[in-house]
């Protein structure tokens, strides 16, 4: 069951990727140089959309909390962040876009698979050695999120409901998707 | 551009993805599979990597610190590569090749080496172009290691979740990608 799961879930995800442009290169660098910023908009309206979803079923009982993963803040995500950051925005690829843009026959595509196998390796082998340092520094507590709504995870905002905080950061978010200009 | 939808359908179709990963499993994540997949291959060549561990949460432990890391989790996975996480990175290529092939975008030949706005910047030979991106690949996917993720897990996934990290790790990617593209491709 969880396999076929797997499968579908993958799939819609995969389509989604390579319908709305996110495997084309092209649409990521212009994006990020501030030319054409359809995929920012789509982006933005995709988490806006799905954040209100997710925590208005959550709050009727339709999404178990159960199945929130909430990832750690520690120093680490900001720096790996931004280097991710300076490969993408050379690249154009993201490790998830990368894979499918294989589906549309890009060869650049395939050589930053090859790159992030080693990228993925080399943090492998390195990771013993960094694992005690300042770079996994927890911030704010490590694995919070801003509302409530879980039981295994902690809300930064307790004072405001779950699904009002996250319904009204979603509102925002797709109001920002609907007034960014596309092209600029 | 044929067949690429506009922000809104676009959006939608991407929002639902994200929404029903986690109404019925859990929230999507990409990268931790380029370490299973090294792992997989690893494993053919070392008795050490992935080793039965009864003792272990999992069943499962490494002598790699990293692939031994939440209980022998990684390990597990590349025990068993037909699990969840690693059959869902795999279906998503099945699912850009679908969408491809009834109606989505393609790219043209000269495309699919490198992108119209490299090929302006630095010509259309693409060896330069398949070796910087394959550093890039490097730089990527060490730093969503770092980061426990990356656009997918953190960016999207986080953020529709309000975790924090996903926050932090939106600033770090688009603080440092933001004025890299314009550094490198300039606006015009």
């Amino acid at each position: 069951m969880n396999i076929v799961l797997a499968i579908i879930l993958g799939v819609v995800f995969g389509f989604a990727l390579q319908r709305v442009g996110a495997n084309n290169p092209q649409n990521i660098i212009n994006m990020l140089r501030l030319k054409d910023l359809h995929l920012m908009k789509a982006i933005f309206f995709a988490i806006g959309i799905s954040s209100a979803g997710l925590f208005l079923l959550m709050a009727l009982g339709v999404i178990s909390s159960g199945h929130l993963s909430v990832k750690s803040s520690y120093i680490g995500v900001i720096v790996g962040g931004a280097m991710l950051g300076l490969g993408f925005a050379v690249s154009g690829y993201c490790p998830g876009t990368s894979l499918t843009a294989l589906a549309d026959g890009r060869k650049d595509a395939l050589f930053f698979v090859g790159g992030g196998l080693i990228g993925a390796l080399l943090y492998t082998l390195v990771y013993g050695s960094i694992m005690e340092s300042w770079l996994f520094a927890e911030i704010a507590g490590g694995k919070v999120m801003l509302a409530t709504g879980s039981e295994k995870f902690e809300p930064l905002l307790p004072m405001v409901p779950g699904a009002l905080l996250a319904t009204a950061i979603g509102i925002i978010f797709m109001l920002i998707a609907w007034k960014l200009p596309e092209k600029v | 551009m044929s067949g690429q939808l506009n922000w809104f359908k676009g959006g939608l179709l991407l929002g639902a993805a994200f929404l029903l990963a986690v109404a019925f499993v859990k929230p999507i994540g990409v990268s931790t599979q380029f370490v299973i997949a090294d792992g997989i291959i690893w494993n053919l060549f070392s008795d050490t990597i992935v080793q039965v561990n009864p003792d272990s949460k999992t069943g499962y432990s490494s002598a790699n610190a990293y692939l031994n890391k939440s209980d022998g989790k990684y390990a597990e996975n590349i025990a068993n590569p037909i699990n969840y996480s690693f059959i869902f990175v795999l279906a998503m290529i099945a699912g850009a090749f679908i969408s491809s092939r009834i109606g989505g975008p393609t790219p043209t030949s000269q495309d699919r080496t490198a992108p119209l706005v490299w090929r302006q910047r630095f010509g259309e030979d693409p060896a330069g172009r398949y070796v910087t991106v394959f550093f890039a690949g490097i730089l990527v996917l060490f730093g969503a290691r770092l980061a426990g993720g990356c656009t997918s897990g953190h960016m999207m996934s986080g953020m529709m979740q309000t975790s924090l990290s996903g926050y932090l790790f939106a600033l770090g990617a688009f603080a440092a990608a933001i004025p890299a593209a314009v550094l490198i491709y300039k606006r015009n």
